[in-house]
Formats: structure tokens, C-alpha cells, sequence
């Protein structure tokens, strides 16, 4: 028989030799692969207390970024969910009234911007489509609910807080390759 | 005779205790060890390292909802876990503890009841046990749960048969039905389990059966059975049922300590001249690290072994386990003819 690997085990059906029917010296070998088990590093943590470690570039919950003066950099132009493989995203478009100069940093804002973290599968792409820089994966994880409802993250929960000192860095995952990877048009993989 | 009812008073009051206090804490102890045999760290959220675990179970259990089903047997369903905790804990009794404490120059034996077929009178109790698992079994009107009963009520029988056998061997050897006698003949570090290697075997084995644990946890296997007799149970019945394993499992683990080695016997225990109290004492300890030895052992198999299918489980009961005890009292009954 021709084998596509070299893995593959082929079954037997032999009769079992005297000390296999004993099964004593298989009970004991058992017993002595679990024993070693019983002083081995743990997998888990004891969680809240200590944390395991996230990579800096971590895909995690999102955040919606502001410009240096604190103005949303979002646009609502939808090309974040039109990435969304997920179809986790959703917005309404509004347009920017005078004096609100201080708030959008363009004419066009998203006025309601909903991830739906429950569909959300964290790949990233909507961060890659983006051409504003403003929407992020960060390395926060997404916190647990009791109900459904609970997983729409609107604009209070994805957009950066107001506060210079409270802003996410998001620097790790905007680094300058980022940026020349996005700029290279012929990269483009929803073009 | 006062002194001695409040004594006797006593001291099956601390030994009850004593085996709801063991039964309490192995929950968490299996739970424990479940988890560092499978790399986990197990339970630690209540208190520290999880010790309020038990607790918290027991509060738990208390205030689920009581539910009896509609078809069932209303008498029947409160007797089978009452009946289960009953008999768990009646064993303890004939099971001597220490060696006997002096006060004011009288003796007082460190066990609720020296009785001179102290074996007999456990193994009468423990096949008692079986009728709670019948009766709750059937009561609950269940087919799971019937079936889990039948099974346990055959396995039970089955496996006790080749228990007793084993233990014939011991008895043979000791000449005495009484476990006191039994103990004192293992004095220092002449343990029966050296000279009947194959009755302990056999003995553990049937243990596993008995207490209804794995690998031989059939009537209660949670894959097949729903868990098995106890299907319908909620609130503290079934907090009874739970709680009489563990117990099982601590008695029988201090039966076999007693039957095997050396109960609160260890060596070199002539050479410390210590006064009996305090000997009674080390004793004490001694035998309750024994237990807490062979009660590794038992979850340490636990959580190793897979469940035996129950037509092996059969075979092995009575092709395997009975003619090799029967054969152990053969070789033991010329043995001691040719001494």
C-alpha cells in the first residue's frame, strides 16, 4: 500500500502477550507518566492575579485614534468594514457642522461606529484597509459579558480617551515598514 | 461504666467527625490532584490555595433547588442517600485507631468497638452499602438511574466476593476475625503486606470496585449513564451520595492500612520507650499518613486510568480476581501446614 506520510501506523490485531493481559505493568507504567506529570510546570495561571505576557504587535480590542489635537481621524469612509471578513463593523455617516473644527479632523465623521466583538475574529484587516491611520488593534482583550448586547463596542468604548496622558500607543503596530507595506499599492490585497 | 459510655461517647463522635472532615477535604484534595496530574493548578479561588473550596461546595449543594421527580417513590428516594451516608460512616467504627491511651492507670482503646469479628462485621456493612445505590436507583423511576443501580448492585457483589477471598488469606495467617488482634500481630515492621502481596493486590483492586471509582466507576459513569443511580438527585441528597464515596474511600483506605500494613504499627517503634499516650498518639498519626498514602493512591489512579468496559469488568471480577484469591488461600493454607 502506497503511504502519503511516513506517520502513518498500521493497525494490528495481535493477541495480547501474557503481561499485556495482566495489564499490571501497563497500569504501573501509566501511573508513572502521571506521577511525573504531578511536579511539572503548570500550563495554566492563576489569572487575574498574574497575567501571561502579550506580544507589543498583540491583536486585541480596538481603538478609534485621534490626530495630535485630539480630533477623530475617522472619516466613516467604510472601507474598515468592507475588509471586515467578519462583517463585525458597522457605521453611520455624518457631516461635520462649522465649529466643529475641534472634534473631526475631516468634513465626514462617523457619527455611530459598532464592532461587534462577538464576530470580530481580530485578523487586523480593518486596520490595514484603513487609509486615515485611525482605527488600531491594541493589546487590551476584549472583557467577558453576561449578555450579547454587551459585545457591541460603540464609539464610548473604541475611541481614545480625549486626555494627552491617557492615549493608547499604538506606535508597535504603526511602525515605519507598517506604514511603507501600506503606502505600496501593488501589496494591496482587497484592490 | 459512666466514664466508659461517655468515653466510648466520645470518641465515635471524634471519629465521625473526624471522617466528615476527611470526606470534606478529599473532594478537594481529588480536585487538586486532578489538576496537577493534567498540568493545572486546580482549584484556589476560595481562600487560600482554595481551601474554603469544600465550603463552598457544601453551601452550594445546600441551597440548590430540591427536585424529586413526579413518579417516583417519595419514602424510597429520601431512604437510598440517607441509608448510603448511614453505612459509610458505621464502618469506621470496628477500625482500632491507636494503640490504647492510659488515664489514671485504665486502659482506654483508641477504637469505638473491639469486636472479635471485627472484619466480618466490616464487610456485613459495606455490602449494606449496596442497597442505597439499589434503592435510590430504583426509586428515582429513571432508566439511567436503574441501569447505574444494576450495575453497581452487580459489580458490588461480584468484586466483594473476591474481597472476602483475599482477606481469608490475611485471617488464615492471623488466625483472628478481630482487627485489633490483627493490628498487634503486624507490631513494628512485620506488615501482612509482606507476606500476602497477592491478598493486598486483589484486595486494592476490589476496593476500587466497591467504592464505585475509577477505572471501575460504571454505575455512575457520566459518559454513559447520565451519571448512573444518582441521575435524579439534586440539592444534598445527592451531596449524601457524593459525600458517602468519599467516605467509603477514606474507610477503606484505613482498612487496608489496618488489614496490610502494620495499621498504627511502624518500625522501630519498641526502640523509642515513649509512654503509651504519647505512642498512641505517633500511632495515630502514623495510621492517618497511611491513609493519606493509600488515599493518593487512589486518586492518583483515578486520574490515570481510563473505565473498563463492563463485560471486562465481569471477566475481570470473577475470571481473574476470584481464582487468584482462591489460589492465594491455597498457597497459604500449605504454607502454613508445612510451618
Amino acid at each position: 500500500m502506497q503511504l502519503i506520510s511516513d506517520r502513518s501506523k498500521l493497525v494490528s490485531n495481535k493477541k495480547m502477550s501474557f503481561w499485556e493481559k495482566v495489564y499490571l505493568p501497563a497500569v504501573l507504567n501509566g501511573m508513572r507518566i502521571t506521577f511525573s506529570h504531578l511536579f511539572r510546570k503548570k500550563a495554566t495561571i492563576r489569572y487575574p492575579e498574574t497575567k501571561r505576557e502579550f506580544a507589543e504587535i498583540y491583536r486585541g480590542q480596538h481603538v478609534l485614534k485621534r490626530d495630535e489635537e485630539g480630533r477623530e481621524r475617522c472619516t466613516a469612509c467604510g472601507l474598515c468594514a468592507v475588509a471586515c471578513p467578519a462583517e463585525a463593523i458597522t457605521m453611520i455617516a455624518d457631516e461635520r457642522k462649522p465649529g466643529e473644527e475641534n472634534l473631526y479632523r475631516e468634513e465626514k465623521y462617523a457619527s455611530v461606529y459598532e464592532i461587534n466583538m462577538l464576530r470580530c475574529i481580530f485578523c487586523g484587516l480593518c486596520e490595514e484597509a484603513c487609509p486615515k491611520e485611525a482605527i488600531f488593534l491594541t493589546k487590551r482583550i476584549v472583557a467577558s459579558d453576561y449578555e450579547r448586547d454587551g459585545f457591541i463596542y460603540g464609539k464610548d468604548k473604541l475611541l481614545e480617551p480625549l486626555d494627552r496622558e491617557k492615549r493608547i500607543d499604538v506606535s508597535k503596530r504603526e511602525t515605519k515598514e507598517v506604514l511603507e507595506f501600506k503606502k505600496d499599492k501593488s501589496k494591496k490585497h482587497n484592490s | 461504666m459512666g466514664i466508659f459510655i461517655l468515653y466510648k461517647t466520645i470518641l465515635a463522635s471524634c471519629i465521625l467527625m473526624l471522617s466528615l472532615l476527611v470526606a470534606m477535604y478529599s473532594t478537594l484534595i481529588e480536585r487538586k490532584i486532578a489538576g496537577f496530574l493534567q498540568d493545572r493548578l486546580g482549584p484556589d479561588r476560595a481562600g487560600p490555595w482554595g481551601l474554603f473550596q469544600p465550603l463552598a461546595d457544601g453551601i452550594k449543594l445546600f441551597f440548590k433547588e430540591e427536585f424529586m421527580p413526579n413518579t417516583a417513590d417519595k419514602f424510597l428516594y429520601i431512604l437510598g442517600p440517607s441509608l448510603t451516608m448511614l453505612i459509610a460512616l458505621l464502618t469506621s467504627a470496628a477500625i482500632p485507631w491507636g494503640s490504647n491511651l492510659v488515664i489514671n492507670g485504665k486502659e482506654y482503646p483508641l477504637q469505638v468497638a473491639d469486636i472479635n469479628i471485627g472484619i466480618l462485621y466490616i464487610f456485613a456493612i459495606v455490602s449494606i452499602g449496596v442497597y442505597g445505590i439499589m434503592i435510590g436507583g430504583w426509586a428515582s423511576n429513571n432508566k439511567y438511574a436503574l441501569l447505574g443501580a444494576v450495575r453497581a448492585s452487580s459489580q458490588m457483589i461480584s468484586y466483594e466476593l473476591a474481597m472476602s477471598l483475599a482477606i481469608i488469606a490475611v485471617v488464615m495467617m492471623t488466625g483472628s476475625l478481630s482487627l485489633k488482634d490483627i493490628v498487634q500481630q503486624q507490631h513494628g515492621f512485620n506488615w501482612n503486606v509482606w507476606y500476602q502481596p497477592a491478598a493486598f493486590l486483589i484486595f486494592l483492586v476490589c476496593a476500587f470496585a466497591e467504592c464505585n471509582r475509577s477505572p471501575f466507576d460504571l454505575p455512575e459513569c457520566e459518559t454513559e449513564l447520565v451519571g448512573g443511580y444518582h441521575t435524579e438527585y439534586s440539592s444534598m441528597k445527592l451531596g449524601f451520595y457524593l459525600f458517602a464515596e468519599y467516605i467509603n474511600m477514606f474507610i477503606s483506605a484505613a482498612v487496608m492500612a489496618t488489614l496490610f500494613f502494620g495499621g498504627y504499627n511502624f518500625p522501630f517503634m519498641d526502640k523509642l520507650a515513649l509512654s503509651p499516650n504519647t505512642m498512641a498518639t505517633i500511632g495515630f498519626f502514623v495510621l492517618f499518613s497511611k491513609i493519606t498514602i493509600l488515599g493518593f493512591v487512589f486518586m492518583w489512579v483515578r486520574w490515570t486510568l481510563p473505565r473498563f468496559r463492563y463485560d471486562q469488568l465481569m471477566r475481570l471480577g470473577w475470571k481473574a480476581l476470584i481464582p487468584l484469591a482462591i489460589l492465594n488461600i491455597v498457597i497459604t493454607g500449605i504454607v502454613i501446614l508445612v510451618k
